[in-house]
């Protein structure tokens, strides 16, 4: 009998524009570019952790559907991240980015086990900073 | 607002405690309310519950709602708390 295991090994967040998405996510998270790809109108444009290069690639995929923009304003005007990322300090990462500018909608809070924030990714997107105690 | 609504939004826990967390840390989207409800409470209501709360605080007029581009904050107002104090005061020196 035969058994298989899958693996999860992309995940993908919705980005208005691809060029800008990837000048974020590389300039000012630190994310390195893993794969990009033309495909039609489109790239198949992925980033990795430097701390994980062969680890989960981010897909930078683009909101073409016409669902996504509304759902997207939605979950970002009720503060929703539409993603996560770990960190090994929620209160430095995000000193870090407010000097480079980015704009967070959750200043880093004490939840018990684990301390957040949320920032806006710029390409429509809220995204979470965790770290676990 | 009239005095029953005030008493009203005042009478739940959940919404006592949603006015404790503004309280610490004004100027919260929902999704921050909700995680300090869940994660700091152990309080299990839905999303939509918690919004349902924040309505119920918006009309007697303890929480407003603030709009900054694309994101929504809400924040504490405690002066309809001075209608209390005024009916019934505490210090008569």
């Amino acid at each position: 009998m035969r058994t298989t295991v899958l693996r999860i090994n992309i995940t993908s967040v919705w980005v208005d524009d691809q060029a800008k998405a990837l000048a974020f996510y590389t300039d000012k998270l630190g994310f390195v570019k893993k794969n990009d790809i033309p495909t039609g109108d489109a790239r198949w444009l992925t980033v990795v952790s430097p701390a994980d290069p062969d680890g989960v690639e981010l897909l930078l995929e683009p909101d073409g559907h016409p669902a996504a923009p509304p759902l997207k304003k939605a979950l970002v005007a009720d503060g929703i991240p539409f993603t996560q990322f770990a960190v090994e300090d929620v209160h430095a990462e995000a000193e870090r980015l407010k000097a480079l500018g980015v704009v967070f909608t959750q200043e880093p809070t004490d939840l018990g086990p684990v301390v957040t924030a949320v920032f806006d990714d710029t390409c429509g997107n809220l995204i979470q900073i965790a770290a676990m105690k | 607002m009239d005095a029953a609504d005030l008493f009203k939004a005042l009478s739940d826990p959940t919404r006592r405690t949603i006015l404790d967390e503004l309280q610490q840390s004004d100027g919260q989207t929902l999704f921050e309310i909700c995680g300090r409800l869940i994660m700091k409470h152990g309080l299990s209501s839905s999303r939509q519950a918690i919004s349902q709360h924040l309505a119920v605080l918006e009309e007697a007029g303890l929480v407003r709602t603030r709009r900054e581009g694309r994101y929504k904050f809400h924040h504490l107002d405690t002066s309809p708390l001075r209608s209390i104090v005024d009916r019934w005061p505490f210090d008569k020196e």
